[in-house]
């Protein structure tokens, strides 16, 4: 939304293709997002004259500087001369035995199911994973009368002291921590914490979590799991623009390793809404030719990417997660792929190539970052069409067909 | 107020808020959206679009994910 108003404001024709059906990506979705920031970015947006595509996944590049998406089962191609990519961030999905009982969700998941109609009032829920997020979604969903019995935070006390100590002079986030931890009082908050299975027959009726020695089990109607983010890179990869270490790698102006190319928010490393933000409008000014405009936010920009890094230290993954698939746990949750299967094949790849997994709907976009932390994979390129795609829309593009049929 | 829809989902009438997504309607009314390839029952996790685990059969074509499309009067939906 930054990045559309700025470059409308610098007088652009600017079209926005979403995969939602409003604007606001993940954080601000829905209506119940009564932020002021949320706001003053809607009226932006609103005022300028923009052409919104929503509803629409993009799924493959037809040609240089055209894009193609799906859309209601037909495509719309967008040609443009610059592009931004703002294609967010996925919670991260670690597998435990129960992990595919349907009622257990994402903490951003149950969230966003919770914007978009989910009654959770009187539910009991336990919250875990890892991430500031947690916090967040717990108060949500206590300001929505559910119960919330528990919040574990795989992170160890320690690592979470230090993150607080580091962003005192932070009066933001600090003052956000603070009105979060306030909400969330009267549910316990485990860290160094976690669950190990959950249990129920057609629907998930309880967890186990462990912390330490000890272990308990907790009847709950959601579990609400997820361990941080990944960025969602799949767009930029699929037009060639260089990742790093999982991150689209940009230069000052935003820019990717493609010319005309850039990209803001989580994909160019995960950092919170505020370097979204502070990206977006990078990016949109620059792709405007308003550098100026841009540069006078690169000082913002540098505070909030030392927030990100801390948080990348705070949050880093406990390797005692790695053990808990058993050989019965499913990895790949769209082809069923289990960890016995998977545990000796040697890549990604091999994987794919002997298992399927990885090779259903999602395209490996939750097992892959599973296998990357549990096997150290990765996941490697990707092909068009990066989402799936009716035959209709496939047919289009005949070369895509092909290589359907060559795979 | 949002308005109420009525649609069916596995053949019983369900009440939804204008606004609700079809994921969100199925968890309320306690169903499964699908089952998995080894005929595990499967719900929604990502919440937006991203695992394809809300796939459900609405208006008789399957494999519509549910967590993107909202809820529409009469509208028929089946666990997959």
């Amino acid at each position: 939304m930054a990045a559309v108003a700025c470059a409308a404001e610098g007088g652009r024709h600017v079209a926005v293709v979403d995969d939602n059906f409003t604007l606001g990506g993940q954080i601000w979705r829905g209506k119940d997002t009564p932020l002021k920031t949320a706001e003053v970015w809607r009226a932006r947006v609103a005022a300028a004259n923009v052409v919104r595509i929503q509803g629409a996944r993009v799924y493959a590049q037809p040609a240089p500087g055209v894009l193609r998406a799906e859309q209601n089962g037909s495509y719309v191609d967008v040609a443009y001369e610059k592009l931004i990519l703002a294609t967010g961030a996925r919670e991260r999905f670690l597998p435990f035995p129960g992990w595919t009982l349907p009622n257990v969700a994402g903490a951003g998941g149950l969230q966003a199911l919770v914007k978009n109609g989910l009654f959770v009032e009187g539910k009991r829920i336990v919250v875990a994973g890892s991430g500031p997020l947690l916090l967040a979604v717990a108060a949500y969903l206590k300001r929505h009368k559910a119960k919330v019995l528990a919040i574990c935070e795989q992170a160890p006390l320690s690592r979470l002291l230090k993150f607080a100590t580091s962003i005192v002079t932070d009066k933001e986030k600090l003052l956000q921590a603070v009105v979060y931890k306030s909400q969330t009082l009267s549910a316990p908050f485990h860290t160094g914490c976690w669950p190990v299975s959950a249990q129920g027959k057609e629907r998930l009726e309880s967890v186990t979590l462990r912390k330490g020695n000890r272990t308990w089990t907790i009847a709950c109607d959601y579990l609400a799991c997820g361990f941080h983010l990944v960025p969602n890179t799949e767009v930029p990869e699929l037009l060639g623009c260089r990742v790093l270490d999982g991150k689209v790698a940009v230069d000052e102006w935003q820019q990717t390793s493609i010319l005309d190319i850039y990209c803001a928010g989580e994909p160019t490393g995960v950092g919170g809404v505020e370097l979204a933000l502070v990206e977006g409008q990078i990016a949109g000014y620059a792709a405007a030719g308003l550098p100026d405009n841009a540069r006078s936010l690169f000082a913002q920009r540098a505070r909030q990417r030392k927030f990100a890094q801390k948080l990348e230290e705070a949050f880093a993954l406990d390797s005692a997660l790695k053990e808990l698939p058993q050989d019965d746990t499913v990895i790949c949750r769209c082809e069923d792929v289990s960890y016995l299967t998977l545990k000796d094949e040697p890549s990604w790849r091999a994987a794919k190539l002997h298992t399927r997994c990885g090779m259903g709907p999602c395209q490996g976009r939750i097992c892959g970052a599973a296998t990357e932390f549990l096997f150290g994979w990765n996941a490697g390129s990707v092909r068009p069409p990066i989402f799936p795609a009716t035959l209709s829309c496939l047919e289009a593009i005949p070369e895509l067909l092909e290589l359907q049929e060559t795979r | 107020m949002p308005e109420r829809i009525t649609l069916t989902i596995n053949g019983r009438w369900c009440e939804a808020l204008e606004g609700t997504t079809v994921a969100a309607a199925i968890m309320n009314a306690g169903a499964a959206c699908r089952a998995s390839a080894t005929g595990e029952l499967r719900g929604p996790l990502c919440g937006m679009g991203i695992c394809f685990e809300c796939r459900a059969i609405v208006n008789g074509k399957p494999h519509q994910r549910t967590c993107q499309m909202l809820c529409e009067a009469g509208m028929e939906v089946n666990t997959q």
